[in-house]
């Protein structure tokens, strides 16, 4: 299952972050983060809930750069 | 400029105002240095808040060695050393920069946006004789949509009702109206110039040609090329390599001038390393490089070329060899009659009407093809007793003369000899009361631009073209001697084309690649064995889409030396940044480390060259002229 996200971050650099971020959360399966669309590409893992996935995203990329967003719905 | 960038910028006109404020006290009054020292913290904090309080969250999730942490080491130091001013300056014009990157970046990623801008908004639905306004999403199959003129098209559908010339520039590229009346297909993302169209819906939003093109454009920034790849790596490791050569340079010469008996020169030394901070941002790389990609990406898309990735215009840059299917590659893939060759005694024009007369109930391309070619509807009234013959051709009365139109079989049948043609083609031979008429050759033809597209790809570097065919040699050769391509295969099933292709993979020259050009139909294994796909003609077809690496909308083979020009020139302005970046960072760099420029110096090259880089990489955008050929 995929999903693709709105995000707002402001450099390249941070949206590799964010990428790299999203990528070791748990039911991720892989994250593509593209800073010139402004949009995160999620593909959950077999069985993971995006509901239950996407706010440890957030979290994660957060993290690592504090004031990115993403837009769920 | 959004809310950020606007409190960004009254931020910045804030502590510039006092900045000058306090420099002008400071040159005039007898205010003793530690007090202004202490007031010039305080446009110090309004202007680099952020990056401070970035930098400590960085520093605390483990996310050391950002910008942030290089402004906020250079700048602090700076204060430490009493030199506050220049702390202040270094912020500013730090945050300057940010701010215009953030602004031209966001202005360029619109821009380039803006180029494939072809989501329709909402949909004109006619229910019950009333018109209702909805999203394009809850249109079901099916339904009837009203298309107004200067509006969007915004489902795939079937005219029912209306004629219009379509605009297809932003799905094409191309700029010549499209005529359609009722009964005719058209595709989501056309805009409506002339007339009031009814459209019955042929697939819901997801299916429809615009949801397609924009998942691929979305997507396309995704597949990242190696150089773009690059980038992103070496920022990683960039950053900490430079922070320890930083200290390094504020360590090892004092310690060894102090060893030597020298004075250390601490505080020149700290300066030097600071100032070092300031130079090593790697903000211009990082951002001009996917600038560039996304500009070239962005480019070809509004000439009608669409690539899934910038990875794929690395690959297509350096093409030597290129492989085209024939049929609706170099071909129209439509039927024409080619040739009319009366027998002697039948007049031209003669041969056609009689076929076209004993054909006119028949739905085989050739038939259409020759009633085509006769350009008058035939009179039903003077046919009758039209007999099909499976396979081989018509029998009928026209005029009351017993006519026979098909293939030689048909006429040994009736032990009626005929002429071979010398051109390729499929023959159709008359006779008209058992009397040899002639022949008509019905044949594909070459594309007007086809041998103009060879010449242009041979312009780009592409040594070796090669079409794969079906079709028989006489047929294949013809039409490679007609485009200029050097060599031809006839006579292939799909599965030989890709031993072919394979073959062709194996001698191609190192360093180049090998791309195969088809129409998507029946291609699939080939697009995906060469080294990079790109389908021609995919309006309107799901398989080409999904399938290539490369789409062009239209049916233009020129598209094709087009996209590896935008191709050569994105990687091109790709490497000037890399180089003008790198190369102005590292000799400032130097100059710094040896004291030669300060740290005014040292944030104008930074900030400097960033805008340079970023202003280059939107040449990506404007890549060729706009016509589609030059």
């Amino acid at each position: 299952m995929k999903k693709t996200y709105g995000i707002e971050v402001d450099c390249a650099a941070c949206a590799q972050k964010m990428e790299d971020a999203a990528n070791k959360v748990n039911g991720v399966a892989q994250a593509t983060v593209s800073f010139m669309t402004q949009k995160i590409k999620v593909e959950f893992a077999e069985g993971a809930d995006p509901a239950a996935v996407m706010p440890d995203v957030v979290k994660a990329c957060k993290r690592v750069e504090s004031d990115c967003e993403i837009v769920l719905e | 400029m959004n809310k950020k960038q606007q409190k960004n910028l009254i931020r910045i006109l804030l502590a510039t105002a006092m900045t000058v404020a306090l420099i002008l006290i400071g040159h005039f009054l007898p205010v003793p240095k530690m007090v202004m020292n202490f007031l010039f913290l305080a446009p110090y904090f309004i202007v680099g808040f952020d990056v401070l309080k970035k930098a400590a969250i960085g520093i605390v999730h483990g996310q050391i060695f950002d910008e942030n942490f290089l402004m906020t080491v250079a700048t602090v130091g700076a204060i430490i050393l009493g030199e506050n001013a220049e702390s202040v300056a270094v912020m500013l014009f730090y945050q300057v920069g940010e701010l215009f990157q953030s602004v031209a970046v966001g202005k360029s990623r619109k821009n380039i946006a803006a180029l494939m801008d072809i989501r329709p908004d909402t949909a004109t639905v006619e229910k019950d004789g009333a018109l209702e306004t909805v999203d394009p999403d809850e249109v079901p199959v099916g339904s009837i949509i009203v298309v107004k003129p200067g509006e969007k098209i915004p489902l795939d559908g079937v005219i029912v009702e209306g004629n219009a010339s379509l605009n297809t520039a932003a799905l094409t590229g191309e700029s010549m109206p499209r005529e359609v009346s009722a009964g005719d297909d058209v595709i989501s993302g056309c805009v409506n110039i002339t007339g009031m169209l009814r459209i019955r819906t042929t697939k819901e939003f997801e299916e429809s040609t615009v949801s397609k093109i924009l998942e691929l454009v979305e997507n396309s920034s995704m597949k990242k090329a190696r150089t773009e790849q690059f980038i992103t790596r070496f920022a990683r490791y960039y950053t900490p390599i430079v922070c320890l050569c930083a200290l390094a340079l504020a360590v090892v010469p004092p310690i060894i001038l102090a060893i030597l008996g020298h004075d250390p020169m601490i505080k020149a030394w700290v300066i030097r390393a600071l100032t070092f901070l300031v130079i090593s941002c790697p903000c211009a790389l990082v951002i001009s490089i996917p600038l560039s990609f996304f500009g070239g990406i962005g480019g070809a898309g509004s000439k009608g070329i669409l690539i899934k990735g910038s990875t794929y215009l690395e690959v297509l840059a350096k093409a030597g060899t290129m492989v085209f299917d024939k049929t609706g590659t170099l071909t129209r893939g439509v039927f024409e009659v080619t040739e009319e060759a009366p027998a002697p005694g039948f007049g031209s024009g003669e041969l056609l009407y009689y076929a076209a007369h004993a054909e006119q109930y028949s739905n085989h391309p050739i038939s259409r093809s020759i009633r085509e070619a006769y350009g008058k509807e035939p009179a039903r009234e003077n046919v009758s007793d039209v007999e099909e013959v499976g396979g081989h051709g018509v029998r009928a009365v026209v005029d009351g003369k017993a006519v026979l139109v098909g293939n030689r079989k048909l006429m040994a049948e009736d032990g009626i000899d005929c002429i071979a043609p010398e051109a390729p083609g499929t023959e159709i031979h008359v006779a008209v009361d058992h009397v040899y008429a002639g022949y008509l050759l019905v044949a594909d033809r070459v594309k007007e631009e086809a041998k103009d597209a060879i010449l242009r790809l041979r312009a780009q570097g592409v040594a070796r073209t090669v079409i794969l065919t079906g079709d028989n040699a006489k047929t294949a050769e013809v039409a490679a001697k007609e485009t200029g391509v050097d060599e031809v295969k006839s006579n292939l099933l799909p599965e030989d084309k890709v031993r072919e292709v394979e073959r062709l993979l194996d001698e191609k020259p190192a360093n180049t690649s090998l791309a195969f050009v088809g129409d998507g139909v029946n291609d699939a294994p080939v697009l995906s064995r060469a080294d990079i796909g790109i389908a021609m003609g995919a309006l309107g077809s799901d398989a080409a889409i999904e399938v290539a690496d490369i789409v062009l909308m239209d049916d233009d083979p020129r598209k094709i030396a087009l996209a590896m020009k935008i191709a050569r020139k994105t990687l091109a302005i790709a490497k000037e940044n890399i180089v003008f970046a790198l190369g102005v960072k590292i000799l400032f760099l130097a100059l710094g480390a040896l004291g030669l420029i300060g740290m005014w110096w040292a944030i104008f090259a930074d900030v400097g060259v960033m805008i340079l880089a970023v202003l280059n990489a939107m040449r990506t955008v404007f890549a060729s002229p706009s016509d589609s050929g030059s």
